[in-house]
Parts: C-alpha cells; structure tokens; sequence
C-alpha cells in the first residue's frame, strides 16, 4: 500500500533555514544540511527546501547547496525558488534535487508548466499554489510572491479553476499552501483541501497549519491528502517524526516506519 | 570500478551519490566504447522513454549495453529502457529482459503512482539478500512492468506491477534506490555483490 507522507519543509534565506508567522518576520532555525540529515534519520518521508527571497529577487536559487543535500541524504526532496526556465530547471534537477517546485514564475508564465512537464516528465514538476481566503468576498484566492510581505500580491485566479489549468499544462503534483493557517498552528485547512481534492487527479500535499498530531490525522482522515507538510511544529520539537507516525499507524493511516 | 552511464538524464549525480555513500568507487562513462572496461554498470534515467531511448541509441549504448557481459542495473526509466516495448511513446527497448511497459491506470487514486510503497518477494534472487518483504521503497512513475516470469519483487496500486527484474546479467529496478533511504542502500550493496552465474 502507498503510505500517506510526512514531508517537513524548509524555508531557506541565505544559506539557513529560516520560519516565519504568517509569512512574515523571519528566524533562523539552524543549518540547511544538518536539519536535513535530522529529519531523514527521524524517519521523514521526503523534505522540501524553498528558497524563499529568490523570487522575489528575480534570480534561481542556490543549486550549490541542493548539491550538497543530494550527496547527504537518501530520501527524495523537492527544491523551489526562482526556476523560471527549462535551462533553471535543469541545473536543479542536475544538481540532484528528485522534484522541482515552482509557484510565483508559472503565475507570471503558465506555459512554463507544460515546457517543463515535456522536457523532464510530469513526475518532478511539482506546483505550489498560496490560497487566501478572503472573508469579505467570500473566496479562496491564489496569492504570489509570498516570500516577501512587501512583494506579497494578489493574484488574477481563484484557487480552484489555478488548480484545474495547472493540471491540464502538466503538474505532477500539487502542494496547497493555505496561508491564513500558516505558522498559526491551529490545524489544516481540512474544508478547503477537501474541495481541492475533488478536483485534483495528481497527488495533493497540504501545507499550512498543523500544530498537533491530531491535524495530520485528520489532514489524512478527512481530506484525502497524499502528503501533509509541516515547518514550526518540527523546527520547535513540538512534534516528534516518530511518535506522529505511531500515531497516524494507531488510527489506521498507513505509513512507513 | 563501476560504469555510470551517461545518456544526459537529470538524476546522474543522485545515484553517483548513493553508491558514494556506500564506498562503492563509480565513475560516470560518456564513451559506449569504454563500457566493457567496467567489472559493473548502472543506468539512470528520468523523463520520457522515446527521447531517453533516441538519446541512447544516437550515441551507440543501445549496442554496448546488449553486448555487456557483466552485471548492469537499470533503474526507474533505465529500468524500462532495457525491455522490450512501452507505451510510452509506443517505442521498442532494447529488449534484453523479457516484458512490457504499461501505462498505469486508475480511477481513484492520483497519478502519478508517487510515494513509499511496500515490496513483495516474487521470485528468490541475490538482490533480496536481508531485505524484509513489505518493506517501503520510494516510487515516482506513470508507466510500469507487467509481472512475467522475470519479475524478481512487485508492488501494487490499483494494479500489480514488478519492482525489480531480472534476467541473465540484467536487472532493473521501478523505484528509487538512490532514495529509499537504508532499505535502498542494502540493494545497492547487494547489486555490487551480486555475480550471476
């Protein structure tokens, strides 16, 4: 059986990892590569690195540190920040990153879904999608360049019809970052992924919110999700990799320990 | 020495990585004409199979992979590659263990088939050497093997499909060894013991 996976991200800025609230005032947590080989040896199922300033600077990331995880750690791992073009997300995926993750340049340019899904196989595209929900209108709306609050924008999209285009172009996967939950800790979005999951045929991670091992059940349980990925609550020790697992097997969610 | 041929595929330095990691000395070979030279031999692979095959067949390693006597390994695309035929672009491979690629189906459950998925024993082989059956190997594909007599472990979702392959000097593997964290790094040290008589 396919296991549901637990997938800790770190937010890189400068050569660290950093974790902000809500998107915003960012802290270093620690070194890239040691939390790296951390998470693996405590039985992660596979780690995301966003380089977060890179853009918002208008510039690829850093692929010499995407080397070094890659000679370091053996689960698979996905790198985002900046890949605008095929000849970005070669370097990338030559550097030894497993999958690619762009959100803010497939805004800009949505055709650079389906360039990349024909070059390198729909299997390593991944697309990050930052939804809002907005009270006043009532809807989920897709924001850009979140790595920055000054740069943050509105996008032209609703979450829903961004998610069904970007399938279409050739996303392999999707990560749904739900950012009024972000860093807040009060559980996932489970309604809002449960409606995404409907219309999503790729596998779907769910980003933003958890804050007890309760909410990766239910993320599981009630969404349907693939994945669920989580930054705070393993950078602060509030949850434990192993024990969440022994969780998730003791209400029957099946998942590789 | 181990050969670590280059036919311009993306994932090339994870799996020079992995059997870094367990002090097996690989070089990676860009000449089809040196590969006999090597006492082994691994062929990575990602993207489609009809550009990955035109690639190999434009630089000649269609000829000195079949002509190779010494153990080789293919994995995920690699692995394909070695067959007889996909769907993938409906091209021929090259032929040297038996059986088709197929494009994984299914109604429910999203593709592609990606994540950690349990491995079951088939058939006995050196490769299963201390390795658990149901252990967790780490999956990313669309297209797979259909279970044939050269099925050594398989795997399912939705459908069964094999996991690992074999035939004479040839083996393949679906997964990511280069990924499956310890359980991959045993396959890989059982693949540079592994002598086929």
């Amino acid at each position: 059986m396919l296991a549901k996976r637990i997938i800790p991200c770190l937010d890189v800025k400068n050569n660290q990892v950093v974790k902000g609230v809500e998107f915003k005032q960012h802290e270093v947590v620690g070194d890239i590569l040691s939390l790296a080989q951390a998470y693996s040896d405590a039985g992660a199922d596979e780690l995301v690195f966003y380089e977060i300033t890179a853009s918002v600077e208008k510039r690829l990331l850093d692929v010499n540190w995407v080397e070094q995880i890659a000679a370091q750690i053996n689960i698979p791992f996905c790198v985002a920040g900046g890949i605008r073009s095929i000849e970005d997300a070669a370097r990338v995926l030559t550097s030894g990153a497993d999958k690619i993750s762009i959100n803010s340049p497939a805004i800009a340019r949505p055709e650079l879904i389906k360039e990349l899904s024909d070059e390198f196989g729909k299997q390593c595209i991944v697309v990050g999608v930052d939804s809002f929900y907005d009270k006043e209108t009532e809807q989920y709306l897709v924001y850009q360049l979140t790595g920055d609050p000054n740069a943050s924008s509105r996008t032209r999209y609703q979450t829903s019809e961004w998610i069904q285009q970007v399938q279409e172009l050739g996303a392999g996967e999707i990560v749904l970052n739900c950012m009024n939950q972000d860093g807040v800790r009060n559980g996932y979005d489970i309604e809002q992924l449960s409606e995404i999951r409907k219309l999503c045929d790729v596998p779907l991670i769910a980003s933003g919110g958890a804050g007890t091992q309760q909410h990766f059940v239910d993320v599981f349980n009630t969404a349907n999700v693939d994945g669920a990925l989580a930054a705070s609550v393993f950078h602060k020790n509030i949850i434990n990799i192993n024990e969440l697992k022994q969780t998730l097997r003791n209400n029957k969610i099946v998942t590789r320990i | 020495m181990i050969a670590l041929i280059n036919t311009g595929c993306a994932n090339l330095n994870s799996v020079k990585f992995a059997f870094e990691r367990t002090n097996q000395p690989i070089e990676i070979v860009n000449d089809p004409a040196k590969l006999k030279q090597y006492s082994r031999a691994v062929l990575p692979g990602v993207g489609h199979a009809k550009a990955a095959m035109q690639r190999l067949c434009a630089s000649g390693w269609d000829q000195a992979i079949r002509e190779y006597d010494n153990p080789l390994l293919g994995i995920c695309l690699g692995m394909q590659l070695l067959c007889e035929h996909t769907e993938e672009g409906d091209i021929n491979g090259l032929g040297v263990i038996p059986g088709r690629l197929v494009e994984l189906k299914s109604n429910t459950k999203p593709l592609p088939h990606m994540g950690w998925n349990t491995l079951s024993f088939a058939n006995d082989h050196p490769i299963l050497t201390g390795i658990k059956s149901e252990s967790y190997i780490y999956y990313v594909h669309s297209f797979a093997h259909e279970v044939n007599a050269a099925s050594i472990a398989t795997s399912e979702y939705e459908q069964r499909f094999s996991a690992i392959i074999a035939k004479d000097n040839y083996l393949g593997m679906q997964f990511h060894p280069e990924r499956s964290a310890q359980l991959g790094a045993t396959l890989l040290s059982n693949f540079t013991q592994w002598n086929p008589s």
